[in-house]
């Protein structure tokens, strides 16, 4: 009894530890499984030589686990949304120099290039971003749904709308970085603080806010399309669109230096770039906009085509070195002055509110003067524009170790602190105006 | 042995026994084993916990040392509203579980209440939902439009938030934890002898100066120990305020300041530290609270309080409570099983429609998660009991410097947050090999099991101590003088007679060790390797998925179900087979 206890485990034991070693590529992604599940089955059956393992990570904790496991890399590709997160470990030098042979596939998808011009990231499907509502949640509450961001900080919407945080979901700091980009920082950060003022939540993962609506924990949520797409294909009782102001961002892919096996994964990613792989984009399940042009002809009635309609992502040209350049610092920006103090923050715009409701038509100049003070003290930065764009100071939230060169500035955690302290005091001050303006 | 060979005696004693004791110590198998185990905690648990400490103590730019970072923390004011609102949801979220287990407790052990399976039932019932999708359940039948809102707004006009901010923490916790408050303060109110109230009585003291003076003082250290746990395991839970979405307290900000894009800012670090630092202080005072209380049980009058009848009101209030309370504990799986098996739910207060697709996708998917928990706890629980017996015989029969910190130290991987855990094993274990093979250990499925081992291991040994506890030295020592050598009477007389403990401490640990998940999300290289709280967290990120994982959450309910029924079983029959033994 014994013995076959003992040869069993021994069995399991040799057979979990050792997959196809061979013709294994490991996928380190924050793709959900409802997607990578269609792909990797059609992979495999192209290219039986090999045997795809996709492990599914969010986008940050990604990022740190192959920097993480970058002196003895077992990771093959690296597959998400953002491309600023591929910045990051093009930064690190954790990306390989590969040659991806493609056919039929432009250079540019809306007014963003699909490729990293350094060849270490590749575009293989497109997404844009928009606000998606729950129908019923809409009736129930008697609103109209959204067209537009600025929509979204209208009183009506107070508490709400749903959001990630830039710091925890790539697609969302793409979001938050075409908002500050198409109307510049100081017009963008005002127009996030007042629809964030509408916020119900901020969640934890990009998945939170499709997840809220659907559920209807809360009506309105700032997603990327394929969420609102995929939701709707499920049979939730959801709908989404494209705002005027939003960029149309490549889906990446890219090989991680070093990698066991480099064959392997330049098949994965010249697979998708095949009119086949380009196909599966268009299961319900994922809902991806393809890059090959061409696929669109077998794309089924009232899919967006970013080729053929100009107003979706021709707006704004997004920068991706400026977003770079800025990455951790936006992070940090959003959570100290929205996801942190939210409370503050909501009960803030709500008094505002009011009391611009309350002085529609009152005609009191004195009380409009305290709404406009108290607006632009929500509206208040504590950094301007070319601050956030100033190496050193950017730099302050990246201090890695390994650089001794790294000048002693100021610690991150004493910057956030003043941000911290300024943006309590402003909020607080706020509501004290726009209640005093109410009770005018 | 070979101490008993006279030539080989002869041979060394000369040199040998001269030398300092230090030098050379006494290495019997019971001293190679403590080494052993020794080793193995420093090395699966200190050095990775050390790892990640030790990032706070040094400074971002220069890797110096320095106390800055900590002054910074301090100095931050949304780290001490963080530090605060930590400690305010695990100091009320005792209370809440105190309000919830204490009647019930109070009814069990004081009247005579043929409710009290039920009762005993409630004990582990929350025990048996994944943290995970326990919140996500909750969430559809307390949260802001689940279920009760929605009928409350639609009969009443109004609504409860019972779920917003740190409330919804609260209550969650509170649902989940309380049964550890239940069981320690039913435990200790069993074991108050009657005697000591019969003379309070005879003496005059009666009702509520009975219960202050004599029942709840000699109900305190059972009471301080649940309650001490709760409170640790809520102030370090990850998955309940990150599922709610509550950032300002200190273990998501821990996990979101470790884990976000490119930040390398110490302060994640710091918090871990704290959260150590502070878990381990809490279990300081809780033992602190019961050294020297003695839990002999010398029956004199009989074990327990009297027992009274209930009169017909009483028991109306009685049966209410209870029932009241084993709705609300019982509505995360009533909410995950609607929702398993529900087509669409969405701002209703119940799903559109029902069906068994769900299962169907799921069971499709998940073989090889069922199949990786069942191995991975399965190994982690053998460890356990394993570790746990010989720990417990190391500290309870022999006189090896060092026990107690044996003990402390497996005790103190309580105290030790998940996501720290999942870390630290990733750094330490990352850049070592596997033997025989290229891949780095870090990626190798037994760090998992590993890293289950070493939370669940605190559990196992408490029930191995218990059991030990109970085994009479005479017996190893008439096994001894008839010739019987160490090895032979642990193995011939001690173990078999730990059975029920150590067969209760593994089921124990497995049951809880196939639904953890703040390390396992951290350590899992590869969805092949996934076990069942993973394949659950995946499924939740789809929104077709939700009904899927929502079936694979059931499946894990029903497997730690039958796991924690089969060791109640163990217990009660060990229980009854020792009672019966001493009648004789």
């Amino acid at each position: 009894m014994k013995k076959i206890l003992y040869s069993t485990i021994a069995m399991i034991a040799v057979s979990a530890s050792g997959a196809l070693a061979d013709g294994k590529v490991t996928v380190i992604t924050s793709f959900p499984d409802s997607m990578t599940g269609p792909l990797e089955a059609a992979f495999e059956a192209a290219h039986p030589e090999y045997d795809l393992e996709v492990l599914n990570k969010k986008t940050s904790a990604g990022v740190k686990y192959i920097q993480e496991i970058a002196g003895d890399n077992t990771a093959d590709i690296f597959w998400a949304s953002a491309p600023d997160a591929f910045e990051v470990l093009k930064g690190d030098a954790l990306l390989a120099d590969v040659t991806i042979k493609s056919e039929g596939i432009p250079d540019r998808i809306g007014a963003y290039p699909l490729n990293d011009p350094d060849g270490k990231y590749y575009g293989f499907a497109g997404a844009g971003y928009g606000i998606m509502w729950n129908e019923r949640y809409l009736k129930a509450n008697g609103l109209e749904p959204a067209k537009e961001w600025d929509d979204l900080a209208k009183p009506e919407y107070h508490g709400h709308v749903g959001m990630s945080a830039p710091s925890r979901s790539g697609t969302t700091h793409l979001t938050v970085e075409t908002l500050l980009q198409g109307e510049g920082w100081d017009t963008g950060w005002a127009k996030w603080k007042r629809i964030a003022g509408n916020f119900s939540t901020v969640t934890e993962r990009s998945f939170g806010v499709p997840d809220g609506v659907n559920t209807g924990n809360f009506g309105l949520g700032i997603v990327i399309d394929f969420f609102g797409f995929s939701s709707k294909a499920s049979g939730f009782p959801v709908d989404f669109s494209y705002p005027t102001v939003t960029a149309l961002v490549p889906a990446n892919v890219a090989v991680v230096s070093n990698a066991p096996n480099e064959p392997g994964a330049v098949a994965f990613i010249e697979y998708l770039l095949t009119p086949e792989g380009q196909e599966v984009l268009l299961d319900p399940a994922i809902m991806r906009l393809p890059i090959n042009p061409a696929t669109y002809a077998k794309a089924p009635e009232g899919f967006p085509n970013p080729f053929e309609d100009s107003t979706i992502g021709a707006t704004v040209e997004f920068d991706v070195a400026k977003s770079g350049a800025r990455y951790n610092l936006v992070n940090s920006m959003f959570d100290l002055m929205i996801t942190y103090r939210l409370d503050d923050l909501r009960s803030a715009v709500g008094a505002i509110q009011a009391a611009e409701a309350a002085h529609a038509d009152s005609g009191n100049e004195e009380a409009k003067a305290l709404i406009a003070e108290a607006w632009a003290l929500i509206d208040a930065n504590p950094i301007n524009e070319a601050k956030s764009l100033d190496a050193e100071f950017a730099g302050i939230f990246t201090k890695k170790r390994k650089k001794a060169t790294d000048e002693v500035g100021a610690r991150q955690a004493e910057v956030e602190q003043e941000w911290d302290a300024m943006v309590v005091a402003n909020y607080a001050q706020a509501r004290e105006l726009a209640d005093k303006a109410a009770g005018m | 042995m070979s101490l008993n060979d006279p030539n080989h005696v002869a041979s060394r004693a000369g040199l040998v026994n001269r030398l300092p004791r230090w030098l050379v110590p006494n290495m019997t198998g019971v001293h190679l084993a403590a080494v052993f185990i020794a080793l193995l905690l420093l090395g699966l648990l200190l050095v990775p916990v050390a790892q990640v400490m030790i990032v706070a103590f040094q400074d971002p730019a220069t890797g110096a040392a320095t106390l800055q970072n900590f002054v910074d923390f301090f100095k931050t004011s949304l780290f001490r509203e963080s530090f605060w609102n930590s400690f305010y949801v695990s100091a009320m979220s005792v209370v809440v579980a105190t309000a919830i287990a204490l009647p019930l407790a109070y009814i069990t052990t004081r009247f005579h209440f043929s409710g009290s399976i039920l009762i005993q039932s409630l004990g582990f019932i929350p025990l048996i939902m994944p943290p995970f999708v326990g919140a996500v359940a909750m969430q559809l039948i307390f949260g802001r439009n689940g279920t009760v809102n929605l009928l409350l707004r639609d009969w009443f006009g109004f609504d409860i938030p019972f779920m917003e901010g740190l409330n919804g923490v609260i209550l969650v916790q509170s649902i989940h934890y309380f049964p550890f408050i239940l069981i320690n303060l039913s435990a200790s109110l069993r074991n108050i002898d009657r005697s000591m109230e019969e003379a309070a009585q005879n003496l005059g003291s009666h009702g509520l100066r009975l219960f202050k003076r004599i029942v709840f003082p000699l109900a305190m250290p059972g009471y301080i120990a649940g309650a001490a746990l709760v409170f640790i395991k809520v102030f370090d839970d990850l998955g309940t305020p990150l599922l709610l979405n509550v950032n300002n307290m200190l273990a998501p900000q821990a996990f979101l300041r470790i884990s976000s894009i490119g930040i390398s800012d110490p302060m994640g670090y710091v918090i871990s530290v704290i959260l150590v630092v502070f878990s381990v202080l809490s279990l300081w005072a809780s033992f602190l609270f019961m050294r020297g209380k003695d839990y002999a049980t010398v029956q004199k009058g009989g074990g327990g309080m009297a027992k009274r009848s209930l009169k017909r009101g009483e028991k109306i209030i009685a049966y209410g409570a209870v029932i009241f309370i084993l709705m609300l504990v019982l509505s995360p799986h009533f909410g995950l099983l609607l929702l398993s098996f529900g087509t669409i739910w969405s701002y209703a207060p119940l799903p559109d429609g029902y069906t068994l697709q769900n299962y169907v996708t799921m069971w499709e998917g998940s073989k090889t998660f069922i199949m990786n928990t069942v191995l991975y706890a399965g190994i982690a629980a053998t460890l356990d009991v394993i570790i746990g017996t010989a720990i417990a015989y190391i500290v309870l029969r022999t006189g090896i410097f060092g026990r107690k910190g044996l003990d402390y130290l497996a005790t103190a991987a309580l105290a030790v947050p998940g996501v720290v855990l999942g870390i630290g094993y990733l750094r330490t274990f990352h850049a070592i090999d596997v033997p025989f093979t290229d891949e780095p250990m870090a990626s190798w499925w037994v760090i998992i099991a590993l890293a289950l081992m070493i939370r669940r291991l605190p559990y196992a040994l408490r029930a191995c101590m218990a059991a030990l506890q109970q085994v009479s030295l005479a017996l190893e020592e008439a096994a001894e003088s008839l010739g019987a050598t160490k090895r032979r009477s642990i193995q011939k007389i001690v173990i078999p007679l730990m059975t029920g403990g150590i067969l209760a401490g593994f089921v124990t640990s497995f049951a809880t060790a196939a639904v953890e998940l703040s390390a396992t999300i951290m350590l899992v290289n590869s969805n092949s390797d996934a076990p069942l709280s993973y394949g659950i967290y995946l499924f939740m990120q789809t929104p077709s998925g939700r009904g899927a994982g929502a079936a694979l959450g059931i499946v894990a309910v029903i497997v730690v179900a039958i796991g924690t029924i089969a060791s109640q079983f163990i217990i009660e029959r060990d229980k009854k087979l020792k009672s019966s033994g001493d009648a004789h």
